[in-house]
């Protein structure tokens, strides 16, 4: 018997959300199968199965907190071979009756088994009879034992119903990811001295060199050319300029990063992801484009590892691509900076004396004001705008 | 100076279970206590003695007034009380040394002398040594409230201490204050042979407890032979040569008793011996206990209290548990005290046991509730045994089912009540009680029979 255990979960995470059973009890698998997926605040990690056998017990309900080392469930490795031998599914009561007894219902025809969740008697017959699962009830009794008043409690919560029978208000827990991201974004707000400041990028000439290269760095790279990695590099040389921005505080000293991990916010189906680029300050447009795509696709399919979440120094979050206009990034603490790009619009400009229409776009920075001063911040936006504005600047700074 | 990682002050059930569950955790453990046996007020002068006399003297009023009724005929039934005093005092042995095994085995220090707390959790025990502890744990326990007017001296004026070795049968014991220790040991006195008048302030005799229970517990007590006088203050006190005059008043009117013996069993306040609060900044609460939160800490880093030196029911089991989260709190395990399944117990006969509130206290809460109530006298076993008086009675939440409190006045309810207990901890139901087998014929199938009662179902009435 082998023990499935909650695997190491990465830098500071101890504990992780049993989102999903994709095996049952009873169900042979073979090696590497995921047997389990398990959702931390940041990542979803796929618990494989360590050999093929059979799972014998499974010990964590879905919804249940779990610890790194704990186990969830238990596989049966020597059951493998019985069911690979097995061409048809074998009889509950394998071993032979010696002598020929009344044929005995084999054990699998007994009614069902009460889930897997620690009950009291009277607290499984009122489930039963409120045709809900003990399962779903949060248990409050020593060593959370599920009880009838939490089953009554729990049959009995408010449901405002509107006139024709239909749920006008639903609740649901929020998940760990969730309230991970409820506490951390407070928790910017609360610890950090926080402000915005804007400017506006006239966009036409990167939109001319996108224009110019795309189809070529398509062809060759394999790339589709966005404006996203120019921002990035944008930002990674006005930060050269104004490390302050690109700083930390810690207790009363300032850490100076002499690198960028630029993170890049991405919006998943589970929430807000923000995946950093490994020294984006070091690399090339086509490298962060191309390490730009990868971590998103990750993102969207839930496989970002550790490594790609943790160490950002800096982040760059696009609300254009929903269409915002204008809007006040929270940082990603402990962050100082964040840079907010936003949607380009065609806009009437006045340029030499006359107004001409230009794709424009509003960029803010948001930052932390205890280290970082108002005119830093607005040179540094000033400087991104710059470099934008023309960015065959980037090949001579 | 040596070192230590717990020092507690006390050896009674607190502080010994404390000191096992400490050194149990691994922890260097030692054990002050200045008395000459360990277990404190429980097993010496408490708990133990109390039950030691109280079987022996049922015993007595058995073969007196119940034997024959089973067909057993005694003739010639006589108290034999120094043989009965002597019984107890090896009980009391047996307990005190067992205390001392258990301290060998788990190599714990008992520090034989009286220790002082000092500033920077050093103790100092008296004629041993100081120790430099990491934790310390206070477990100085109770002592009993006098009179003004009347003072222990454990030969005519007794605490629980005088009123366990009384050479003779008292010819008139007046109990002063109707509680557990009072009722316990007037029940002994009066089994022996004593007129025993309880004198209680308060209208009822057990203030707090359900008022269902008091009223059978004050029915039987009577017809027993207890004289009980209820909202009736003492007043004074006389002294001559062997003669107590007691004076009490009640709406008013004066009367002088007449009693060889007083037992004063007005309650206990916490005895913090060796433990200079002033000088250490230890918070205490109004009525003079130790203030601690659920961890069991005191307001003074790395100093722990428990038992009744934190008040709230002074009960050993209570101190006990106290003790075990303290220590395990120490060594870093996460324990926490609830005493919303403390049970209770009173040790006259019929027995009186109780977890959770009394009907009153749910009552006044404002809570919907509903009552389940089975008498013994529809119980098989209750009536093999002639042991027919009392009930057990359930309180439950009307719409939850949630046990809210149980009451059982009868024979053997302390241990009957210990299913109930269980089940408070697992925040059970009426039901879970209702539908589980109790064992035919059992007293406890009362207790199940009453479960049922909340449902409106029980069965045998």
């Amino acid at each position: 018997m082998i023990s499935i255990k909650v695997p190491p979960l990465g830098e500071s995470i101890v504990e992780a959300t049993v989102s999903r059973w994709l095996k049952k009890k009873g169900e042979a698998v073979a090696s590497g199968d995921t047997l389990v997926e398990l959702e931390t605040d940041k990542i979803t990690v796929e618990v494989p199965a360590p050999r093929a056998g059979v799972i014998a017990s499974v010990s964590v309900a879905e919804g249940d907190v779990v610890k790194v080392d704990q186990v969830l469930g238990e596989l049966d490795e020597t059951a493998a071979a019985a069911i690979a031998a097995a061409p048809a599914p074998a009889p509950a009561a394998s071993a032979p009756a010696p002598s020929p007894a009344p044929a005995v219902p084999p054990a699998s025809s007994a009614p069902a088994q009460p889930p897997d969740v620690k009950s009291s008697p009277a607290a499984r017959r009122a489930a039963a009879d409120a045709g809900i699962s003990v399962a779903d009830v949060t248990g409050t009794g020593r060593g959370g034992v599920v009880s009838k008043p939490d089953v009554v409690e729990y049959a009995q919560r408010p449901q405002s119903v509107s006139r024709d029978g239909a749920q006008r208000e639903t609740r649901e827990k929020m998940s760990t990811r969730r309230k991970r991201i409820a506490e951390n974004l407070l928790q910017s707000q609360h610890a950090t001295a926080h402000l915005t400041t804007f400017n506006e990028v006239d966009m036409t000439l990167v939109n001319a060199l996108r224009e110019r290269m795309k189809e070529k760095v398509e062809k060759e790279h394999g790339v589709k050319l966005t404006f996203m990695p120019f921002f990035v590099k944008a930002a990674c040389m006005a930060l050269e300029k104004f490390p302050v921005v690109n700083a930390q505080i810690d207790g009363d000293s300032i850490i100076y990063k002499h690198y960028v991990n630029m993170g890049i916010a991405v919006a998943s189906e589970a929430g807000l992801v923000v995946p950093n680029i490994k020294d984006a300050h070091a690399k090339g447009i086509l490298d962060v484009s191309r390490e730009i795509a990868a971590v998103a696709k990750k993102a969207r399919d839930g496989k970002l590892s550790m490594d790609d979440l943790t160490g950002g120094t800096f982040t760059i979050t696009n609300g254009g691509v929903f269409g915002s206009l204008v809007s006040t990034p929270i940082l990603n603490y402990p962050q100082v900076g964040i840079l907010g790009l936003h949607k380009t619009q065609d806009r009437p400009v006045a340029i030499d004396g006359k107004v001409e229409i230009r794709p424009m776009m509003y960029i803010a920075l948001s930052y932390d004001h205890r280290i970082v001063d108002g005119q830093q911040a607005v040179l540094f936006l000033v400087r991104v705008k710059e470099l934008m504005e023309d960015p065959a600047a980037m090949l001579i700074s | 100076m040596k070192n230590a990682d717990v020092v507690i002050i006390g050896g009674g059930p607190g502080g010994y279970v404390a000191a096992i569950r400490a050194a149990q955790l691994g922890l260097n453990t030692v054990c002050v206590e200045m008395d000459k046996t360990l277990g404190g007020t429980c097993v010496n002068v408490g708990c133990i003695p109390s039950k030691a006399l109280l079987t022996s003297s049922e015993h007595y009023e058995w073969a007196r007034l119940h034997a024959a009724e089973h067909g057993v005929k005694i003739d010639g039934v006589s108290a034999d009380l120094p043989t009965m005093m002597k019984r107890k005092d090896a009980v009391v042995g047996q307990n005190t040394k067992g205390i001392e095994y258990l301290f060998k085995k788990n190599k714990i220090e008992w520090a034989k002398g009286r220790g002082t707390l000092k500033p920077g959790n050093v103790v100092d025990v008296e004629g041993v040594d100081s120790y430099q502890a990491k934790n310390v744990i206070i477990a100085t326990g109770s002592v009993p409230i006098e009179l003004p007017f009347l003072k222990f001296d454990e030969d005519r004026v007794l605490s629980n201490i005088g009123a366990l070795k009384i050479p003779e049968i008292p010819k008139h014991l007046i109990v002063v204050g109707g509680g557990v220790i009072g009722l316990e040991l007037g029940s002994v006195w009066r089994r022996l042979g004593a007129k025993v008048t309880v004198v209680e302030l308060f209208p009822t005799i057990l203030p707090g407890n359900d008022e269902e229970v008091i009223k059978e517990a004050d029915r039987i007590f009577r017809k027993q032979g207890l004289e009980i006088r209820t909202g009736t203050k003492v007043v004074g006190a006389s002294r001559g040569d062997g003669i107590i005059k007691l004076e009490i008043e009640k709406d008013g009117a004066k009367e002088t008793l007449d009693a060889d013996y007083v037992l004063v069993s007005i309650g206990r306040k916490p005895a913090l011996t060796g433990i200079d609060t002033g000088a250490l900044g230890l918070a205490l609460g109004q009525r003079g206990e130790i203030v601690v939160d659920a961890e069991m800490r005191t307001n003074l880093p790395g100093v722990f209290a428990i038992g009744d030196a934190v008040g709230g029911k002074l009960l050993a089991h209570k101190a006990e548990e106290e003790g075990v989260v303290a220590a395990e709190v120490i060594a870093g395990q996460h324990a926490h005290m609830d005493y919303k399944s403390m049970p209770s117990v009173v040790y006259t006969w019929p027995e009186i046991a109780t977890v959770g509130l009394a009907e009153h206290e749910v009552k006044s809460s404002g809570r919907a509730y509903k009552v389940g109530k089975f008498p013994f006298s529809a119980n098989g076993r209750a009536r093999t045994m002639a042991e027919t008086s009392g009930f057990v009675k359930f309180i439950a939440d009307a719409k939850t089912d949630e046990l809210v409190g149980c009451h059982i006045i009868g024979a053997n309810a302390s241990d009957l009540i210990q299913e109930v207990v269980l089940a408070f901890e697992y925040r059970g139901s009426s039901e879970d009680i209702g539908i589980t087998v109790h064992s035919h014929p059992t007293l406890s199938e009362s207790v199940k029979e009453a479960a049922l009662g909340v449902l409106g179902r029980s069965l045998h009435i």
